[in-house]
């Protein structure tokens, strides 16, 4: 495997691409990271994000993708995610319908434990708004 | 002896149920082909969640501060049975044949003195069960509106499941479902849910000899994806389930139609015998009534 890295991207669904890409970026945990060939193995969990995975012809398709992680094996890179989809798809009315679900969530939740954790949701979809902003303009 | 009128009507009718027997099998195959593709689509993703989730959970085997989805509350008093079955019937065996290994599985659990809930996941299965395990059975999800099968039905059940199991309610769950094996042969199968357990695969040995970077760290990863896990191996089994319904839906209808055919033709033999003993007697009459004269 000379060339780039192979990337799967699969939902519970079906697979969504399979191809030999140059570059892949990668919405990790803790923070998106770019694979290219010969990476060194690696497992991380996914934040909700996009994953933007340039091709031999150095066009960069953008997916986005929530929850599920990422093997980073000598074959190659695999994607499984909860949700995936092409950007052209994503609806920003959708995860603002989340973040108030969240935030009425936020309201109910008694222990601190929980609140926490709706805390971080809420922020990674905020975040996620954000991104969205960028990877739209890099995308036109 | 049935009247010639009272024959042909019988004929008819079995015509007729011919006729939506076929049309069942026609559509069913129809189905089928896509329910399979279904199956078959879903199948890589729950292959390699299983392959990671080896590679990972067998550096924790037998570990106490193993993930409780992985090792286990300790105890195994109380029962969770998920059975999945059909919304619909006509399909031959298929239901009951996976009510039947549920209930062996239940009389047996009960018969060790443990205690068994049961959770159905279909209107068929709980119509069964509910004969002789009223009692037992805490909750009904069914699927009859939903047209196409998404991952988040199976999610909604998976979540269930899991919110059960944090508040303590069981200790071990298992799964019944159909695993598709071919149209006429579908095969009831239990697995165990949670705990969690992998037939650790060959290849998944060679691939934790690799050294892996771990972000955040193995056991956030595990406690990520064992839930998530439960979700995808209830919506493969659902996959599973409409693929081995349509198959043995296909196959019933096939048979009924056949037999529906045997029916006609020995019908139609003893219509044509009865027409001829009358037209044979209304000949004796009218030669036997011109002799007279």
């Amino acid at each position: 495997m000379a060339e780039g890295v192979k990337i799967e991207i699969v939902s519970p669904e079906r697979l969504v691409l399979s191809e030999q890409a140059r570059s892949v970026i990668v919405p990790g945990a803790e923070g998106y990271f770019t694979v290219l060939g010969d990476h060194a193995p690696l497992m991380t969990t996914l934040k909700p994000g996009f994953i933007t995975v340039t091709d031999q012809a150095n066009v960069a398709h953008v997916f986005y993708v929530r929850g599920g992680f990422a093997d980073v094996a000598p074959t190659g890179l695999t994607i499984l995610a909860e949700e995936a989809r092409p950007v052209a798809d994503f609806n920003r009315t959708e995860i603002e319908a989340l973040i108030a679900s969240g935030m009425t969530a936020l309201e109910a939740a008694t222990t601190a434990e929980e609140q926490d954790r709706l805390r971080t949701e809420i922020d990674q979809w905020k975040n996620l708004l954000l991104e969205a902003g960028t990877v739209g303009q890099t995308a036109h | 002896m049935p009247s010639l009128k009272d024959l042909k009507n019988r004929i008819a009718s079995v015509k007729s149920t011919q006729k939506i027997t076929k049309a069942m099998q026609m559509v069913a195959a129809a189905k089928l082909r896509r329910a399979q593709e279904a199956a078959e689509a879903a199948r890589p993703y729950a292959q390699r969640m299983t392959n990671v989730l080896a590679s990972l959970g067998a550096a924790y085997a037998g570990r106490p501060d193993a993930p409780a989805l992985l090792g286990g509350t300790g105890k195994d008093q109380v029962h969770l049975l998920v059975v999945a079955t059909g919304e619909r019937g006509l399909a031959g065996g298929f239901n009951s044949s996976i009510a039947r290994l549920a209930r062996d599985r239940a009389n047996q659990l009960l018969k060790e003195g443990k205690t068994v809930k049961i959770l159905t996941v279909g209107r068929k299965g709980n119509d069964i069960l509910k004969r002789s395990f009223a009692d037992k059975i805490i909750e009904t999800i069914s699927f009859r509106e939903v047209r196409q099968l998404g991952y988040v039905n199976a999610a909604s059940v998976g979540e269930k499941i899991l919110a059960m199991y944090a508040a303590g309610e069981f200790d071990v769950a298992t799964l019944f479902f159909a695993t598709f094996k071919s149209v006429i042969s579908q095969e009831p199968t239990a697995l165990q849910l949670i705990p969690a357990q992998f037939a650790a695969p060959a290849e998944a040995a060679g691939a934790s000899s690799v050294n892996y970077d771990y972000e955040p760290d193995e056991e956030a990863i595990l406690n990520d994806l064992l839930p998530r896990n439960i979700s995808v191996q209830v919506f493969r089994a659902l996959l599973e389930n409409s693929a081995s319904f349509y198959g043995a839906q296909m196959s019933a209808m096939d048979n009924a139609t056949r037999n529906a055919g045997d029916m006609i033709k020995k019908l139609t033999l003893v219509y044509n015998r009865q027409r001829q003993a009358q037209i044979t007697k209304e000949l004796i009459e009218i030669i036997s009534g011109a002799e007279a004269l």
